[in-house]
């Protein structure tokens, strides 16, 4: 077993709601509740739960975003802020609109203050994600959701993060293209030496893609283990029941 | 089609000069529940639109959409108004803007029947509290002075089937009505809407991306790409003998939960669906088709014996 980059100990995030009633103390909404696994180095992890299960808040926290209310999040390697890169589920509102796509991949570069060729850099990055060179001097909106999803990943390679965290990176997507960016996050994850955490209320998006699965509910994580042996034999009976609420086809046709 | 709730003929939509329904041609058979297949771009939620007449401003809608011996899209707005709500209703996608957030929900459910069926506030808010009831939200009678923020997803997606149902509709148009759902929600909502059409005795059209939930509730198919109905057919034919590339793309792109892939690769259809304005001439999906030649510059028609397919290269 490799070793873990990032340890997550017992965490535990609370939010306060907004008031209800004037003269009674706000109550709090306990996102995380005891939240506690190694992501190990090299493998691709997916995490798993429907919305309010804490996936998001989790990712904040070992994004160092916000603290915890208890617990710690250890992240063994260097910098956070450079070797941990995100991307977001819906590649619209996270590209800023009056960017050009060569200015928005090469941002946090230039925000970080890295060394480099930057020219190379681009070049090498939209290659990378499947994109032509001549696309950098585009704007997000000229991209269809897909390929807007591959300048996002670009962007978030550009400081080459050790860690990638993909918070449902194909949820907002086409079906027809989900399958390609999904690919490309694997051959990515190969070509970069990246460990990968993979967000997703879909079980299906992680049975291939992911090494082992957290599966996670009401801030708790109920199960985790091998993907192959939480698709086999789920422990937990609210994994079973997230695995047969998958719709499926009853019959499949050939396969072309 | 002889008993045919709605018979759509040439249907066109037409945005800015442009054909995004480029004259389609289905029929609702009565009764039954006809899925209507289609990615973004595709289509399917401007089809639902022109039917109901809701058409956003500037667009326009050609053809004949015969309801009985009704054209709906010659009639005038005040007999819409009329069959809106009554005979035909619809059920959108995200509960949260397609209800009205400063009205509790009783007074949206009980809203059908007191403008359609001329019911007094007391009736209606009775009649609303059953069909809350109906719909499976907990405490319905407390239920009805809440207001949409204060019930879950689910709750206010059986909100919108509730009104939808309210005056017993005879074609009910779902337009990815658990999309924004979580599947566990995603599969009660699914059962939920099937029993109550069938309890109505209503014709659905479900307008969906997701091929299994069609094949889970639906029991005939239209498949749509860039404005045109490319397969359609009994959803065990379609799903059990996909014809067109298209579809048999879209059956590949639903990875298998049971095994690993040969080759650790997810099966994907090349590129992506083009912008309104961007598809081919002739067959819209050649651009992305494995089997497309020099033929498929002119659009293929719909033909076939039931099961239907325009395409020049089917597979058998």
């Amino acid at each position: 077993m490799s070793e873990p980059v990032f340890e997550v100990r017992d965490l535990t995030r609370r939010y306060r709601l907004p008031r209800t009633a004037l003269l009674q103390p706000p109550r709090t909404l306990t996102a995380l509740r005891g939240v506690s696994f190694d992501l190990r180095r090299g493998e691709s992890l997916g995490i798993v739960g429907e919305s309010g299960s804490g996936k998001s808040t989790l990712l904040r926290l070992m994004l160092s975003l916000e603290r915890p209310d208890e617990g710690t999040v250890t992240y063994h390697g260097g910098s956070l802020r450079r070797e941990v890169q995100i991307v977001f589920q819906d590649p619209v509102s996270a590209l800023d609109p009056r960017m050009r796509v060569a200015d928005l991949v090469l941002e946090p570069v230039r925000v970080l203050r890295l060394p480099g060729d930057h020219p190379a850099m681009l070049a090498e990055l939209m290659h990378a994600v499947g994109l032509s060179a001549a696309a950098g001097r585009r704007f997000p909106h000229e991209f269809s959701g897909g390929q807007r999803q591959r300048i996002a990943i670009a962007r978030a390679l550009a400081p080459r993060p050790r860690v990638l965290l993909a918070d449902e990176p194909v949820s907002a997507l086409d079906v027809s293209v989900r399958a390609q960016i999904l690919n490309l996050l694997l051959d990515l994850r190969a070509g970069y030496d990246l460990t990968l955490v993979l967000v997703a209320h879909d079980l299906s998006v992680v049975r291939h893609t992911c090494d082992r699965v957290l599966v996670m509910r009401a801030g708790e994580v109920v199960e985790v283990g091998d993907t192959r042996t939480i698709f086999r034999s789920p422990r937990h009976p609210y994994t079973r029941a997230l695995l047969e609420s998958i719709p499926r086809l009853r019959t499949r046709g050939p396969v072309a | 089609m002889k008993d045919a709730t709605l018979e759509v003929r040439h249907l066109t939509v037409t945005v800015g000069g442009m054909r995004a329904v480029r004259g389609i041609t289905f029929a609702l058979p009565r009764g039954r529940r006809t899925g209507l297949i289609g990615e973004s771009g595709s289509g399917k939620t401007l089809t639902a639109l022109a039917i109901m007449g809701l058409l956003p401003e500037g667009l326009t809608a050609g053809g004949v959409a015969m309801y009985g011996a009704e054209d709906l899209l010659s009639l005038p707005d005040s007999r819409l108004c009329e069959l809106r709500g009554d005979r035909l209703a619809m059920v959108f996608q995200e509960p949260m803007t397609a209800l009205n957030p400063v009205m509790p929900v009783g007074a949206q459910v009980a809203e059908p029947l007191r403008v359609h069926r001329g019911l007094s506030r007391r009736d209606a808010t009775l009649e609303a509290a059953r069909l809350l009831e109906r719909v499976q939200i907990p405490n319905a009678a407390e239920r009805l002075r809440a207001y949409p923020h204060q019930l879950s997803g689910g709750q206010r997606q059986r909100a919108m089937i509730a009104m939808a149902i309210a005056c017993s509709p005879d074609l009910l148009i779902a337009d990815e009505p658990t999309t924004a759902l979580d599947v566990t929600v995603q599969a009660q909502v699914l059962a939920l809407l099937g029993r109550l059409v069938d309890e109505e005795g209503a014709t659905l059209l479900l307008i969906t991306h997701d091929l299994p939930v069609v094949d889970q509730l639906c029991d005939r198919v239209l498949v749509m790409y860039g404005g045109w109905i490319v397969e359609e057919g009994e959803t065990d034919e379609v799903f059990g003998r996909p014809r067109h590339p298209y579809t048999v793309g879209l059956m590949d792109a639903i990875p298998p939960l049971d095994e690993d892939l040969p080759d650790g690769r997810l099966r994907a259809i090349a590129g992506s669906v083009p912008g309104l304005g961007e598809f081919p001439s002739g067959c819209p999906f050649r651009t992305r088709c494995p089997r497309a030649d020099d033929a498929c510059a002119v659009m293929p028609p719909l033909a076939g014996d039931g099961h239907l397919v325009a395409c020049w290269h089917p597979f058998a």
